[in-house]
């Protein structure tokens, strides 16, 4: 079967002032429909940068990038992005923000009302029905970042890239976040790739999780299949041999096999 | 002293609102039940409390302004030819009595003068507005056009004003036009350089919105780099409108014509001086309007 995204021999070499610089190299990964897929490693290591070639914010300088049998490029829509600092523009009430993203995909085909349903689904996904006509400057760091997954969703992506959606947020905040995630992944059946630096949010959440040599020329080290069966529990994953195994494989890769360079910022 | 004491509770009464005539009161003292009085009651503390915040708000600026009447009247009693506070006070009162005067050019009221200097302001600054905030967002968007235009830009925006008057007299051959060219010149620069500087600041993120959605180019204008950029654009227009009425006074004396600033010079040869000072005040406060009225509006238009 063919998968869904393939990343074949991809490479990124960024032209700085300094000279070329080899961000990544040889990526190869391919991705299963309905899959979610954390990319996990050290500051540095070109795990946004990866995300970004998926995204078309940035083109590879070498190899190919396939979603649906189709050459990725530039960024669209059906490559939506959760962006880790939320990204809402600021003069739009949550219900516009999400609008507008509807808007643009649906505008062409769909009527006014349809729109603005699609538009109330998504917030009530992300249980944000009663924030719809708040600024983005009226509501919390954690509701925020839930518009912009309901932004993301209600585009209805082939593919939902998220980059550190939670890394701004309180531990208690995340938790309830990374929870409501897996049950919106699970209802829509969304394929997913998160860039991620928290080892427990990849085994959470994760079907595979990409772990990546430290930059320069970063690639992927190993991919560990986490086989936790779903819906998972975090309370019952605390007590679970196999979640700590799993656990201790990645953080094994990361703090013995590939230690934070010194260098590193 | 019980005189004293039954006008305070008459007032009490007042200022509580009941309607019950007060009933005169020799001793509050032998009254049996006595009615609390209005400031010990909530409303009435409110009350006490916020007169106290407005007098204690009010006295550093009064002092202030206690202090320079103070140095003015000093001054002008060792300066023979200076005016003092009273005098212009004197002077201002009968001049405002009659602002709309017109007795010929040279001879009309204040009110005509004030309202022709902001005419001029607002032609002036109006076309500099609808020229330099366009040109702004394009310096700021088009990296090239922002270095062809910024060794021009850098030399010309430290120019006096004034120096741009004989230029204008010279291609316009008037003193209205003329006037209004100057303002214009002075007050262009801080709306191109601000707009501009807007542009280039939006955030990366709203670019990137921008791009996953694919919006369409007249989409990411009226809903990702106009609201964007309005603060800045309201900054430029702000500092402008300083500019502008800083420099109308000056190209006015020089211009002549009906306007406060020719009205100061005319004064000046009339060796009113009470006049001058009055004009010194009237231009102040106008300006000081001008630029309070904006700050309200960048205020409405900021959304963080």
């Amino acid at each position: 079967m063919q998968s869904y995204v393939q990343i074949e021999n991809a490479g990124m070499v960024f032209s700085t002032k300094k000279g070329k610089f080899t961000a990544l190299t040889d990526i190869n990964l391919n991705v299963e429909q309905g899959e979610f897929i954390a990319l996990i490693g050290h500051s540095g290591c070109g795990k946004s940068t990866l995300l970004n070639l998926v995204a078309g914010l940035l083109d590879a300088t070498d190899g190919v990038l396939l979603l649906a049998n189709k050459e990725i490029k530039g960024p669209g829509p059906e490559r939506s992005v959760v962006f880790q600092n939320h990204s809402l523009l600021p003069w739009l009430t949550a219900f516009e923000n999400v609008h507008l993203a509807v808007e643009k995909v649906f505008g062409g085909s769909e009527s006014k009302a349809q729109l603005k349903a699609r538009t109330s689904a998504a917030l009530e996904l992300v249980g944000l029905t009663h924030a719809a006509t708040k600024l983005p400057g009226e509501i919390s760091g954690g509701m925020k970042q839930r518009v912009g997954i309901a932004r993301a969703l209600a585009m209805e992506p082939k593919v939902l890239l998220m980059d550190e959606p939670f890394g701004a947020l309180d531990a208690l905040t995340r938790a309830h976040l990374q929870d409501e995630l897996m049950k919106i992944v699970a209802a829509t059946q969304s394929t997913v790739i998160m860039v991620t630096h928290d080892v427990d949010e990849a085994v959470l959440l994760s079907n595979r999780i990409v772990m990546m040599t430290n930059g320069p020329a970063a690639t992927i080290g190993e991919i560990l299949s986490v086989d936790l069966p779903r819906p998972r529990d975090r309370l019952q994953l605390a007590h679970d041999p196999r979640y700590h195994a799993l656990r201790s494989q990645v953080l094994e890769f990361l703090y013995s096999r590939q230690m934070r360079p010194k260098e590193a910022a | 002293m019980s005189a004293v004491n039954a006008t305070t509770e008459n007032l009490n009464d007042l200022l509580s609102g009941e309607d019950i005539a007060p009933t005169p009161q020799v001793s509050t003292a032998a009254a049996p039940t006595r009615r609390t009085p209005y400031f010990e009651t909530e409303s009435g503390k409110r009350l006490v409390e916020n007169a106290l915040t407005l007098f204690r708000n009010a006295i550093p600026p009064l002092l202030g302004m206690l202090l320079f009447v103070g140095l003015w009247g000093l001054i002008s009693h060792s300066i023979k030819n200076i005016p003092g506070p009273y005098e212009t006070w004197i002077s201002a009162v009968e001049l405002f009595s009659d602002p709309f005067y017109n007795n010929g050019p040279n001879d009309q009221g204040i009110g005509w003068n004030i309202l022709n200097s902001l005419y001029r302001v607002g032609m002036g600054f109006g076309a500099a507005a609808l020229v330099g905030i366009p040109l702004g967002f394009m310096v700021g968007r088009f990296d090239f056009l922002n270095r062809m235009l910024s060794p021009i830009i850098s030399i010309l925006r430290p120019v006096s004003p004034l120096a741009w008057l004989p230029i204008g007299l010279l291609v316009l051959q008037k003193a209205e036009p003329a006037s209004i060219w100057v303002i214009f010149i002075s007050s262009i620069w801080p709306m191109v350089l601000n707009t501009a500087a807007g542009v280039q600041r939006i955030p990366q993120d709203y670019l990137n919105i921008a791009r996953v959605l694919n919006l369409s180019e007249f989409k990411v204008f009226t809903r990702i780099l106009f609201p964007a950029v309005l603060p800045y654009v309201l900054t430029g227009v702000r500092l402008s409108i300083g500019v502008a009425w800083l420099v109308i006074v000056a190209a006015e004396m020089l211009t002549g014509g009906v306007g406060i600033g020719f009205w100061v010079w005319d004064e000046w040869n009339n060796l009113n001086v009470a006049h001058i000072i009055i004009a010194i005040f009237v231009v102040g406060i106008v300006g000081l309007l001008l630029e309070q009225g904006l700050m309200l509006l960048a205020k409405r238009f900021s959304y963080e």
